[in-house]
């Protein structure tokens, strides 16, 4: 086949991508729009399998089908509370895939160049396309190539170590070797020396040691970053994925590589200004990581928890009309949405109105809680964003906040002092009643502390959120 | 330890200090607890249901006084109930400290600790025994409820085919706890409700319940009442010729007046007056339900209802939470339950009477033989002094026009901004670099370009099966390495082969837990 069916198939995939990140507006849409990107997808490959260049195809499709059972195998077994790492994990192979492609090319290049023009006739495939290059698109391959590789292997470690935390396996906490972000710049300045030696043919020694720097660069900046701006860094390694895929793209020549490269890499950016705008963090902050201290005394809380056992709460839900639940990252943890869940029918069948309200950045993925509360099988249309339901708070009669803090701190609006002053915030306190599910008495990540709990209308239901929600599923009546 | 509740035996008490259920709580903090056979009857609660409860059943109140560590009841203790303290005995009752000092003297002398329900102060921690508004609010409550029994209409307005009826309109005066209740009854059966008091900072919790706030042209800074624990103060005179001439301009329009102002420790101040009551129609109603200290109604008659020579129905009782006794019972129960439950930290049915806690300390008058009445200053303050409000100036038409004007303009000035620099970027670019390049370069950014677009339309909730997709097709890097697999060089087969396979993992694992996630958003 020749290049214009290949470019004809590669057309059609592009499209058919963008369909499939389209059709995300809309639950209903969605279903339909994944199928548009896995024909894509298979289109791309078929199509390159059987276009010009490609060889050894019978071991490139058992390599894919090989790669394929693993995928198949944890898509299935994977725990929805667990898609934070499943997703940190996926980028990171897209991560390494893009530094060996890079280093490939570059291997490539060496060996062609250093052919006589009767071999490079008899080149095809991609050494063919480098044998046509003259010196000017030598040059501009070697920065590409350059770019794919520094920004591939910034995502593998990042991607890995926000593996690590997200899984519970690397410690979650902010940590930073001694010198900090001067290590980083640091890092990357010498990656642009090196950078500048190999467009100067120093060789591929120097693409080895700028790798290395960038591995550690990933490894540095995630390890900085703390467990609550999770969702922060996982659309920015979204984001980076998917530039290293177009960069690749350029060296390679290929325009499917950069449409999709450019598409993933919009989507990780704009999720990523989406979490930040959450949070009201510059997204500079964030990569520096942790909070900057408060800029003056924060406002001293008055007033003292107070407690209520389950017959109180449930007490005051069969009373209720109208009930809005605040999910959080707790609720993940303690494995609690499945009885939140069947709280929630039985409510529902008594004829009360029970809503979600989820905060952007509940949890430790953008829409985290969304796909828990789908997977415990709450339908998604009582499943409401904060911009939707906020107005509604104060005709609510109770408000279960499970697992959340800092989303719904008061003190963000109350407090100019407060670290998260300004930070878009959760309304609940304006409801009749507001019942805090909760472990213990202590501050949220950030340590702040939360002047919902002392309210005069909020009450503290200690325990495991799981327990306490199960405990209650009987006493619904 | 024991608790014991005697019969009330004020004339026309019908309350109870103990209920069936309030015994349940109290035995859960080790209690036993006894009651003064046909204490309840007139509350509704039998002594076979207390019986059930597991509360012993005492023939007289002499036998009560006796076996009970603690005594809760409801009235001012009368001088032989009095007698019957003695030493270590606690006695938890209104006792009304400020006009009773005998009564104080004669439990001193005895040695026991009266805890008076009316002196709990009010801070949010308290609340639950603070009986002075759970009393008021069932005041508030029975108010209306009394005036529509004397009200010869409707409250709520209707279209019938009989004609039509005008909806009642009721004044609340005073709108503390009492009168925030009887505005809430009011609204509730449909009358148009209006509210007045001199604490500016209500209005809010006024206008929440459903009724308008009334509020006077008067220029004076008015107090604020946060500064007297919550409690309104004493007017100036100029404030009061304000409020009385808004008064006399509502006075003719309103067929119900209930008035709920009190201050603490003071005569009623007289807010209605004779002229006010001569200028409302025939068959208005006023009820006053500051009747006890006065009346805020000079013409009213305590305990009794009287009707004008106009018509106008004047109700002056004082005994409102009586009238419910079997409510009024249960909120006072638990009131004195939760005081309970503060006096034994342990839950060991053993009294800790802990002179350092605020609330202990402001309800107590007398212990261990001393006088402690009046109380310090508690150590919270009540409440919060309340910031003064910035007022969000309403910005007129004219305003707004030219806001939009200038927003749009900034708009328009950004967007050709980026563009014009995105222009010349590309143009700088395409100085400089090869056709070959050029064109690999715009389609980069027409994708960045609509990928900004259709991702901003994805929903939020649908964040998470974005990243999982986006992931799927970031492996589209596959296609590199199927293009270099085919080298010559062996690490480069290498290379290119980890990278398919890994790229394979990601290309099912990404689609597959989508299409997984996406299964599971099912509609209601």
């Amino acid at each position: 086949m020749d290049y214009g069916f290949t470019t004809a198939a590669y057309v059609v995939a592009a499209i058919l991508f963008i369909l499939s990140l389209g059709g995300l507006s809309g639950q209903e849409s969605a279903k339909r729009a994944v199928w548009y990107g896995m024909a894509g997808m298979a289109l791309a490959v078929i199509a390159t399998l059987i276009g010009p260049g490609a060889g050894l195809w019978l071991l490139s499709l058992v390599l894919i089908a090989g790669g394929g059972v693993i995928g198949w195998i944890v898509a299935t077994r994977v725990q929805m509370t667990e898609m934070p790492q499943l997703v940190a994990a996926m980028h990171s192979l897209v991560g390494l895939a893009a530094v060996f492609v890079g280093f490939n090319a570059d291997l490539e290049l060496t060996r062609v160049l250093a052919m006589d023009d009767a071999a490079r006739k008899g080149l095809e495939g991609f050494a063919a396309v480098l044998a046509k290059k003259t010196s000017v698109e030598v040059a501009i391959l070697r920065v590409e190539v350059f770019l794919g590789v520094f920004i591939g292997a910034v995502t593998f470690t990042g991607s890995v170590i926000a593996f690590g935390k997200l899984a519970g396996k690397v410690d979650t906490a902010a940590k930073k070797l001694p010198g900090g972000h001067m290590l980083n710049a640091g890092a990357a300045l010498l990656s642009v020396v090196l950078g500048v030696m190999y467009f100067n043919d120093a060789g591929i020694w120097t693409l080895v040691a700028m790798t290395l720097l960038a591995f550690f660069i990933g490894y540095h900046l995630i390890m900085g970053i703390g467990g609550a701006d999770m969702p922060v860094v996982v659309s920015m390694l979204n984001s980076y994925s998917g530039w290293a895929a177009a960069a690749i793209g350029f060296s390679l020549g290929n325009d499917l590589l950069i449409v999709v490269g450019a598409l993933v890499g919009s989507s990780g950016a704009i999720l990523s200004y989406i979490m930040c705008k959450a949070m009201n963090r510059s997204f500079i902050s964030v990569i520096l990581g942790g909070f900057g201290g408060p800029a003056g005394a924060q406002m001293a809380v008055e007033g003292e928890q107070v407690a209520i056992d389950v017959d109180g709460v449930a007490a005051a839900l069969n009373e209720a009309d109208s009930i809005i639940i605040i999910p959080g990252y707790g609720m993940a943890v303690a494995q609690a949405q499945g009885a939140v869940s069947e709280l929630t029918q039985k409510l529902r069948a008594k004829g009360k109105n029970v809503r979600f309200a989820i905060h952007p950045v509940a949890g430790r993925l953008p829409g985290h809680m969304n796909v828990l509360l789908a997977e415990a099988k709450v339908p998604y249309d009582i499943v409401l964003e904060m911009d939707e339901i906020n107005a509604d708070f104060p005709d609510t009669d109770v408000a279960i906040v499970i697992g959340s803090n800092d989303i719904v701190n008061p003190a963000a609006q109350d407090d100019p002092n407060s670290p998260i002053a300004g930070m878009p915030v959760l309304e609940c306190w304006k409801a009749k009643q507001v019942i805090v599910s909760k472990r213990g008495q202590g501050t949220g990540y950030s340590g702040i502390e939360n002047p919902l709990f002392y309210k005069e209308n909020t009450r503290m239901f200690y325990g495991d959120a799981k327990a306490s929600v199960s405990s209650l599923l009987p006493k619904i009546e | 330890m024991k608790i014991g509740t005697p019969k009330e035996v004020m004339e026309g008490e019908n309350r109870v200090a103990m209920t069936p259920d309030s015994a349940l709580q109290l035995q859960k903090l080790g209690y036993d607890c006894a009651i003064e056979t046909g204490a309840g009857e007139r509350a509704g609660f039998s002594d076979a249901a207390y019986e059930q409860a597991g509360v012993e059943i005492v023939k007289t109140a002499a036998a009560l006084w006796k076996v009970a560590d603690v005594v809760a009841k409801v009235r001012v203790p009368t001088e032989p109930e009095l007698k019957r303290l003695r030493e270590g005995q606690t006695l938890i009752t209104f006792f009304n400290p400020a006009g009773n000092a005998e009564g104080l003297e004669t439990a001193a002398k005895k040695g026991a600790t009266v805890i008076a329900m009316e002196m709990v102060p009010r801070i949010s921690r308290a609340q639950k025994m603070d009986a002075l508004s759970s009393m008021a609010n069932i005041a508030g409550y029975r108010a209306v409820i009394e005036a529509g029994n004397n009200f010869g209409r409707f409250f709520t307005g209707q279209i019938t085919a009989a004609g039509k009826v005008p909806p009642a309109k009721v004044l609340v005066v005073g709108a503390g706890v009492a009168g925030l209740a009887a505005i809430g009854t009011a609204t509730s059966l449909g009358a148009i409700t209006y509210a007045f008091d001199v604490r500016p900072e209500v209005a809010e919790q006024v206008e929440s319940m459903g009724a308008q706030f009334v509020y006077l042209d008067f220029e004076e800074e008015q107090k604020d009442g946060a500064a007297t624990g919550g409690y309104a103060s004493v007017s100036s005179p100029e404030f009061r010729e304000a409020q009385l001439a808004k008064f006399r301009e509502l006075a003719p329009e309103m067929d119900i007046v209930i008035t709920t102002a009190l201050i603490p420790n003071r005569e009623a101040p007289e807010l209605w007056t004779e002229d006010m009551v001569k200028a409302m129609k025939r068959g208005s109603v006023i009820v006053d339900l500051a009747a006890e200290k006065g009346g805020n109604c000079k013409l009213t008659v305590m305990d009794e209802k009287i009707v004008t020579e106009n018509g106008v129905t004047i109700i002056g009782y004082t005994d409102f939470p009586s009238r419910m006794a079997a409510q009024a019972s249960t909120l006072y129960a638990t009131n004195i339950r939760h005081m309970m439950t503060d006096l034994t930290p342990g839950k060991d049915g053993v009294v800790v009477h802990n002179m350092e806690d605020d609330v202990i300390r402001g309800a107590t008058v007398t212990h261990k033989g001393e006088i402690t009445w009046p109380p310090p200053p508690p150590k919270v303050a009540a409440i919060a002094a309340a910031k003064p409000k910035e007022k969000a100036r309403e910005l007129t038409p004219e305003e707004k026009r030219a806001a939009e004007m200038a927003a749009f303009k900034e708009q328009t000035k950004r967007q050709v901004t980026l563009l014009a620099v995105g222009a010349a970027l590309l143009l700088a670019v395409g100085l400089v670099a090869p056709a070959s390049f050029m064109q690999h370069f715009i389609v980069f950014v027409l994708a960045v370009f609509v990928g900004f677009q259709v991702i901003w339309g994805v929903s939020h909730s649908l964040h998470t099966p974005l990243m999982a997709v986006t992931n799927a097709i970031s492996s589209i890097i596959i296609l590199g390495a199927l293009m270099q697999i085919g080298s010559g060089s062996f690490l480069v087969i290498l290379l290119a082969a980890l990278s398919v396979f890994m790229a394979g993992i990601n290309i099912f694992g990404g689609f597959l837990v989508t299409r997984r996630m996406l299964a599971m958003f099912q509609k209601s």
